[in-house]
This record gives structure tokens, C-alpha cells and sequence, in this order.
């Protein structure tokens, strides 16, 4: 297999104009004669079923929460980027692309990034004619913030609830595609297989939640928007059915996984508390605008936050990175905070966080303005630590949050399969080994406002090939395979529970696959894994029955994908034998312990092809080519 | 509910609703959550109860929960007769067991609204939030082609306004906590975000006349000012977004 990125040609800030007229269209009158079903409701699949709907396509479009409106996108809090330049910072499209490339540690496309860049003015305009209600300038202008990985201020905003609003945002214009007949909608419906005939995608097997049963669903091509793979670590930010399922069912049909070992450890996370815990609470990034980062001078230091003096607080990233200061890119923050944490100078009973301190601001700028840009922030780690952090200190610790990591695709976003596509956190394509704040808003938006909508028609319009029943051969074996494993799942009846075995997993790649690895480490986690995949199969125990309403039986089919997938992303890590952006093999550091990448051997996307169970996948490798940026060491000073 | 005294573990009596389907008839069962941290969420309580359930070899008790961080709107339940339980501006996921105290009895059960069937144990169909935003709760404007977005200013006060309308989760407390199991607060907010902004105003006469429509249509119940959905709101939505809407509607009743 030889993988085709599809970049085209001319110079860098021409390409998509150009390949949006190279790109087939397809008739308006015909376009009602194709169906397309998109997996999932986030910013990207929302986006997505909405303007593929109003293009005139049929569309058909799933979800597993009972509403369309809780995808995950929900919970983004601090922004969007674009590079507006409405500050006259100096800001451009080239800025943008220029932050995202070196920020990703130059381990993504750089026409795809540049692509994103440009369209990302039209979202924010876009959202604005919806009524999303962004923060606004006395003036009414909108506002905007910085966010780490920038010296300008370009992320637009809502509180701290952008993701929330931008996803009620395309929620709305979905539903008023819904209510115009053109989306078919689908909820509490679990993705469990991809139908693949003739080599292209042509339908799906979903679990409806309810009642249990399989359904098949056909189309003339497959858009998969349903997110990142975090909760493989069983500890995440992500929501608790945030899966890996879709992706890995569609890479067990042929579809290639890029970079799985890339995995965003987010630096301000609400630290751990107990084995109880279910999930972790994401503070967002843009408090690191005003709160200073800091931890006390001398290690082991048991001290009240207030009773330690000025100058015995070591504000590490302002000293260590005077540039940018508390502002440094997500996975610098992340690895500072664990190494702080590493030589025993770590806060609060765990030891395990570091302090991030609004003193200052609120003395500069008065509670009033701290509580109008974090209100929400400040009460949402109030009710979960019992701490007033207009007070005392917050305290936060680094969490899995997002993957940079997913399925392959080439600059039309569609996968190794013909008619699937892939957007959004699901897709690897445009964050490269690290991804900036508010960019994750921006991409999905971008995907499905802006590019599905072009490149889906040219595959429609070219692809020629009959409809398709949904009692084909290949829709039966499917939905034999996906009841086999239900059945399989059901009828171990072992003695761990699901989440027992999650947690032991998220255990393993959080110790060895997590912010930092070593070759060691990796090997001796590639047995556990397999290890404890094998006990799963024989010892699992999943309650309830399989034609009912079953979180059990639901967490069971991810958590045994997570199990495969989990190899997988070890497996990927040991091939990286260098450090970029979120991925740090302690064997490849410069002197002050930042990641070393290795041009000359690693400059490529990873793309793994699956060979059955018992074979090691196969590796592709898509060279990345760089010819309008220089590959430098990404410095923050 | 009383505050929590100096322990750190305490143990309840949970009396829980189940239900194994809509057509079936519920009931309350009891069950022990004992050792429950006080650092614990309300939710990773009942994972522990159910942890238990599952090993027993029972079925464990459903509910809808996703973020776990107070946005998604999935979870939700009365506890102790209080939608998402004592705390005020809390969802169950965001309410701690520090709130309870040792040997409380907690009684946990679905929303209660005739809107909202009841799908299992504690999950509802809450799908008639989304039909009353497919009635109208969008501006009518297709992808590409939208202006500049500072080509329409906004003032910053009614910005904030429309966001504080805007921060709606559509979880139900609203129309689970009233007598009348009225959405007028879910609808009302709706309503006044695009009545407060510039770009909802083309189309807010039709807006308004259809999703009140829908929302009688789907039996929720009318509005008696008692004042229960604001008290109840995890997000502290305010019922001058109700007034607002009544305004709206009788603007475009009048004008039509």
C-alpha cells in the first residue's frame, strides 16, 4: 500500500483554492440521490450533517448520547483560534499556520495546517451569524485571549464555555435539518462495525442503547467524526463513553491508524484523589493568561500555600521560559509540572500538583474582572476540591486530554478506505505531536463546515457504484461478527468487573506510554497489555443482559477495543525512536530536558495497517515534507 | 440535609427507583453504599453501588451520565425530592458526597414530567427538548457567505445577557422540579438569546409562535410563577428569561 497524501501542487497559500476548483462537483438536482452517514454529533460531525444537509445531500447521522447537543465538544472551555488579526498584533493567516506547525513540534502537514489557518476566519464569522454570543469589547467588537503556544491574542471566546456554545451553535443548524426532513437523526446508537464492499465504505452496524438490538444502515459513504481515543487511560478529561470503537472497528476493515502513540497531556487538570475516581476536570489553559504557576523552593515542604513567602516560591516556567513565560505550549507545561513533581518539590496531600496562583491578578485587575473571564472555572473547582481559589492557590496537575493520534487520511480527509472520511479529534492530520489551545474548536468546525463539504462531493462524483441492501452478504457478516462478540462478552461471566480491568489498563499507559516514556518502560507494557487482554477474555464480567438498555455490556465492547488499542499505541511509541511534542522517549532529550526530535529518521506520519489479531500491524510511513518552514528546536524562551 | 460532620468515609441507604422499561411498573429498591468517600462524586457513589450490583450478579441501575464536569447535561435525577439533589447551581455529577452525612437515607428517582418517559431505572427520553429546538431554536442561516464577524457590533452588556441565557444545558431539571412540568424555562432561554441578539431578529416573530407551539404540543405543562425551575437550574438561568419569552409571544401573536 502506498500512501497518497493527495497534497496538491502550487505554492503553499494556493493549494486549497486551487484544489477546490480541481475538485468534482456534483449536480444540485442529483445530490438528493446520495445518502451519507455520519458517526457522531460534536463539532466536527455536527457541522458536518448540517452542511452536508443544507448542500442537499441525505444525510443520516448517529450519536450515542441521547441528544445530539452532549457530545463531547460540550465541555471545550476556553476558545477557538483565528487569525483574525482584530487585535493588530500582528497577527495573519501565516502566524496562525506558522504557531500550529511548530506547536505540533513540525511533525504535521504543512498544507493541511495552512488550509486550517485559512478557513478559520470564516468559523468564527460563521458562528457569529448563528448567534453564538462570544465575549464582546465595550464597543461591541469581539474579544479575544491569549493561549499558550502564541505571543498574540487571537482565541475567540464564551465564557468559559466556548465549546459549549459553538456546539449549540451547529446543534441548532442541525436541527433545523432535522426538522427539515434532510437529516434523519439517530440517537443512543453505538457504532460497532463499518461495512466494507467492493473496498468502500458503504454503511454501518449500530447497537441501539435502548433495546439492545443491531441495526444496518448503508449510504454511498461514511463520515466518521467521534472523537479521540484519551480514555484508553481509563483517567481522562474526555466524557465517560468517549471510545476508540468506531476508529478501531474501521482500522480492523483496513483503514490506517497514524501516530497512536500521540496523546495530549493537558497541564492544568484538577489533580487525582482517590482509586474512585471516574474522571479527571480539565481548568482551562486560558487561566494561565493571569494565574502564575509556581511550587515551593525547597522539596518536601509541607506548608499552607500562604505561609510560604515570596521568596521561597519558585515560579518554574516564568524563570525557566521568560518568553512566554506561564504561557509555554501544553505539553511543556505538562512535563515542568511532572518533573517539579519528580524531585519532591509536588503540593497538597498527593504531592502530585503545583500551584497556580490568581493573587496577583485579582490585586491587578480586581475580583470582579478575574470572576467575569473564569466565574464558572472558579465554581467548578470550588464545588469539586472545596477550596475558594479566589483565596488560596488552585492546585492542578497534568491529564490525558486530548489525542493528536487517529485514523490516516489524505488532505481530502478521506481514510485508506474509499468513502470513509474522517474529522475532527478522529482524524491525525493537523496538530502534528502536540496541539495548541483552542485549536482542537477550530479543526472541527473546520472539517465540517468547510472541507467535507468540498471533497465529499468530488468522491460522490466520481465514485461510480450501485446502490447498495442492507441485506448484502457483507451487512450479514458484519452483523454476525459484532452479535458473536456481544454474545462472547455476555457469556464469560468472570469475576472483574469492566471497569476494573479499565482501570488496570489506564494504569499501565499512564506509567509507561504517558508524559514520558523509555524503551524499557514500553516493552514491559506491551506484555501487560497483552497480558491483560488475555485475562479479560477469559474473566470479565459484564452485568445485565444483551437485548436491554446496558452500560455494562456497552463499556465492555469499548474497554476490549481499548485492550487491542492500547497495544497499539505502545507498539507505535517504541518505533518513535525520538521525542516530539507529547510524545518523550527519555532517551531523546537536550540538555535542559526538552524533546529531541530526529529529522533525519522520524520526520514522517506513522500509519499502522492491521494484519490480524495475531500479527503485528504493518507500518507505512508518509514522509513529511517541509518547504516553506524551517525544521527548528522548538525554543519558548 | 445536614452538613457533614468530621468523618472521612460515611455510609448511606440509597432507595432507588427501577424500572425496567417504560410500559413496566417501578418501584423503589433499597440498597447499602457503604464506605463512600466524601471527596467522592455523587456519580462515582453509585459506580461503587454498582460495582457491587454487577459482582452480585444483578443488574445494575441505569442512569445517563457523560462528562462528569456539570456541561453535558446527560445526568440528573431528584434526590431526596430535589432535582440534582441539596445543592443549589449543581449537577448530580458535580454534587459531593460531603454534603451527606453518615446514616443518611437518599432517595434517588427519574425526572418526574409527563414529557419525559421514562426509558430505565433512572434515564428518561428527554428528546422533547430537542423537538422544541427543531420548532425554531436556530437562526436560519445555511454555511459560507456570512459577514465579517464584527460587521454586526454587540453591545457587551446584551452579549452577556444572551450568554447567560445561553448557558442552558438542557438537562430537565427544570421541568422535572415544576408542578406543572412546565419547559418554559428551557424554552424561554432559547427564546431570549436570539431575541437579545441582532442576528436573531429576522426571524424572532415566527421563532417564538413555534416553539411555544411545540412546547405545549409536547405536553409540557404552563408556567404558575412558582418559581421552582430557576431554584432548581444548574445553571442559574434566570425567570426573566420567562418573562421575556411571554413578551416575545405576545409581540408575535399580536403582530400576526
Amino acid at each position: 500500500m502506498k500512501l497518497d497524501s493527495k497534497i496538491p501542487d502550487g505554492p503553499l497559500s494556493e493549494k486549497w483554492d486551487r484544489h477546490r476548483f480541481e475538485l468534482g462537483l456534483v449536480n444540485p438536482a442529483n445530490k438528493k440521490k446520495f445518502e451519507i452517514i455520519v458517526v457522531g454529533t460534536g463539532l466536527a460531525g455536527a457541522s458536518a450533517s448540517a452542511t452536508l444537509a443544507e448542500l442537499g445531500y441525505e444525510v443520516k447521522t448517529f450519536c450515542i448520547q441521547d441528544s445530539p447537543r452532549r457530545a463531547h465538544s460540550i465541555a471545550a472551555q476556553g476558545g477557538i483560534n483565528a487569525a483574525k488579526n482584530y487585535q493588530n498584533d500582528g497577527d495573519s493567516i501565516w502566524r496562525l499556520f506558522y504557531d500550529t506547525i511548530k506547536g505540533g513540534d513540525f511533525r504535521s502537514r504543512e498544507a493541511n495546517v495552512y488550509r486550517l489557518a485559512q478557513v478559520s476566519n470564516g468559523i468564527i464569522d460563521q458562528c457569529v451569524a448563528q448567534g453564538v454570543p462570544f465575549a464582546r469589547e465595550f464597543g461591541g467588537q469581539l474579544a479575544n485571549r491569549s493561549f499558550g503556544g502564541a505571543q498574540v491574542s487571537r482565541t475567540f471566546y464564551a465564557r468559559g464555555q466556548t465549546g459549549q456554545q459553538l456546539l449549540l451553535g451547529a446543534y441548532g443548524a442541525l436541527s433545523r435539518q432535522i426538522a427539515a426532513e434532510k437529516v434523519r437523526l439517530f440517537t443512543r446508537r453505538d457504532m460497532l462495525d463499518l461495512v466494507v464492499i467492493d473496498g468502500k465504505a458503504r454503511g454501518i452496524i449500530v447497537r441501539n442503547l435502548v433495546s439492545g438490538k443491531l441495526e444496518k444502515h448503508s449510504a454511498d459513504a461514511v463520515v466518521l467524526a467521534t472523537g479521540g481515543y484519551g480514555n484508553a487511560f481509563y483517567l481522562s478529561t474526555n466524557a465517560m463513553a468517549s471510545n476508540v470503537s468506531a476508529a478501531f472497528a474501521s482500522y480492523k476493515k483496513g483503514a490506517l491508524f497514524a501516530n497512536p502513540c500521540l496523546t495530549q497531556i493537558h497541564p492544568t487538570c484538577i489533580p487525582v484523589k482517590g482509586t474512585y475516581q471516574s474522571k479527571l476536570t480539565l481548568m482551562s489553559e486560558s487561566l494561565r493568561n493571569d494565574g502564575r504557576v509556581w511550587v515551593p523552593k525547597i522539596p518536601e515542604d509541607k506548608r499552607l500555600p500562604a505561609q510560604i513567602p515570596e521568596s521561597e516560591r519558585d515560579y518554574y516556567l516564568e524563570e525557566k521560559y521568560p518568553g512566554f513565560g506561564n504561557l509555554v505550549p501544553r505539553d511543556v507545561a505538562s512535563r515542568n509540572a511532572k518533573h517539579q513533581c519528580d524531585i519532591g518539590k509536588g503540593v497538597g496531600d498527593t504531592q502530585l500538583a503545583v500551584y497556580l496562583d490568581f493573587k496577583d491578578a485579582i490585586k491587578r485587575d480586581g475580583h470582579d474582572a478575574i470572576t467575569r473571564k473564569y466565574g464558572n472555572l472558579f465554581e467548578m473547582y470550588e464545588k469539586i476540591m472545596a477550596q475558594d481559589p479566589y483565596e488560596t492557590p488552585m492546585m492542578i496537575y497534568p491529564a490525558v486530554h486530548y489525542t493528536m493520534g487517529g485514523l490516516w487520511v489524505d488532505y481530502n480527509l478521506m481514510s485508506t478506505i474509499p468513502g470513509l472520511f474522517v474529522l475532527g479529534e478522529a482524524n491525525f492530520s493537523d496538530h502534528g505531536s502536540n496541539r495548541l489551545g483552542a485549536s482542537a474548536l477550530m479543526q472541527g468546525l473546520a472539517d465540517g463546515y468547510f472541507i467535507i463539504p468540498y471533497t465529499i462531493g468530488s468522491y460522490l462524483a466520481e465514485a461510480s457504484h450501485d446502490k447498495v441492501d442492507e441485506d448484502h452478504k457483507e451487512f450479514n457478516t458484519s452483523y454476525n461478527e459484532v452479535e458473536a462478540r456481544i454474545e462472547k462478552l455476555i457469556s464469560i461471566k468472570g469475576k472483574r468487573t469492566v471497569d476494573n480491568f479499565h482501570r488496570e489498563l489506564g494504569n499501565i499507559l499512564w506509567e509507561y506510554c504517558g508524559m514520558s516514556r523509555n524503551n524499557n518502560g514500553l516493552k514491559k507494557a506491551k506484555k501487560l497489555i497483552k497480558d491483560l487482554r488475555a485475562e479479560y477474555w477469559e474473566n470479565v464480567l459484564v452485568g445485565g443482559s444483551e437485548y436491554d438498555f446496558n452500560q455494562s455490556l456497552e463499556r465492555a465492547w469499548r474497554v476490549a477495543d481499548f485492550l487491542q488499542f492500547g497495544e497499539l499505541m505502545v507498539t507505535d511509541a517504541l518505533e518513535r525512536q525520538e521525542s516530539c511534542g507529547g510524545h518523550f522517549n527519555e532517551n531523546y532529550q537536550t540538555d535542559e530536558n526538552e524533546a529531541l526530535r530526529d529529522d533525519k529518521l522520524f520526520c514522517h506520519v506513522s500509519a499502522w495497517e492491521y494484519r490480524g489479531n495475531s500479527r503485528k500491524p504493518k507500518l507505512h510511513k508518509e514522509p513529511l515534507k517541509f518547504e516553506n518552514v524551517e525544521l527548528t528546536q522548538r525554543s519558548y524562551k | 440535609m445536614k452538613q457533614a460532620s468530621g468523618e472521612k468515609c460515611i455510609n448511606l441507604k440509597l432507595k432507588v427507583w427501577r424500572q425496567k422499561a417504560e410500559e413496566s411498573n417501578g418501584r423503589l429498591e433499597s440498597f447499602k453504599a457503604e464506605n463512600i468517600s466524601k471527596d467522592m462524586s455523587f456519580l462515582e457513589m453509585l459506580d461503587v453501588v454498582n460495582e457491587e450490583i454487577i459482582l452480585s450478579g444483578k443488574d445494575p441501575i441505569a442512569l445517563d451520565h457523560d462528562c462528569r464536569e456539570g456541561i453535558c447535561g446527560s445526568c440528573g435525577a431528584m434526590v431526596n425530592g430535589r432535582a440534582h439533589g441539596p445543592e443549589k447551581g449543581t449537577t448530580l455529577c458535580q454534587l459531593h458526597m460531603r454534603h451527606f452525612s453518615n446514616g443518611d437515607t437518599v432517595v434517588i428517582e427519574p425526572w418526574r414530567s409527563r414529557a419525559f418517559k421514562v426509558v430505565k431505572d433512572l434515564v428518561v427520553d428527554r428528546s422533547a427538548f430537542d423537538k422544541i429546538i427543531q420548532a425554531g431554536g436556530y437562526i436560519s442561516v445555511n454555511t459560507g457567505g456570512a459577514p465579517d464577524g464584527n460587521a454586526i457590533p454587540v453591545p457587551q452588556e446584551v452579549a452577556e445577557k444572551a450568554m447567560d441565557a445561553a448557558e442552558c444545558i438542557g438537562c430537565g431539571a427544570c421541568a422535572a422540579a415544576c408542578p406543572n412540568a412546565s419547559a418554559m424555562l428551557f424554552t424561554g432561554a432559547k427564546i431570549s438569546q436570539f431575541a437579545l441578539l441582532p442576528q436573531g431578529h429576522p426571524e424572532a416573530k415566527k421563532r417564538a409562535l413555534a416553539m411555544v407551539g411545540e412546547m405545549d404540543k409536547q405536553g409540557f405543562g404552563n408556567c404558575t410563577n412558582e418559581k421552582e425551575c430557576e431554584a432548581e437550574c444548574p445553571k442559574g438561568i434566570s425567570i426573566i428569561n420567562i418573562a421575556r419569552m411571554n413578551r416575545e409571544f405576545l409581540k408575535s401573536s399580536i403582530l400576526s
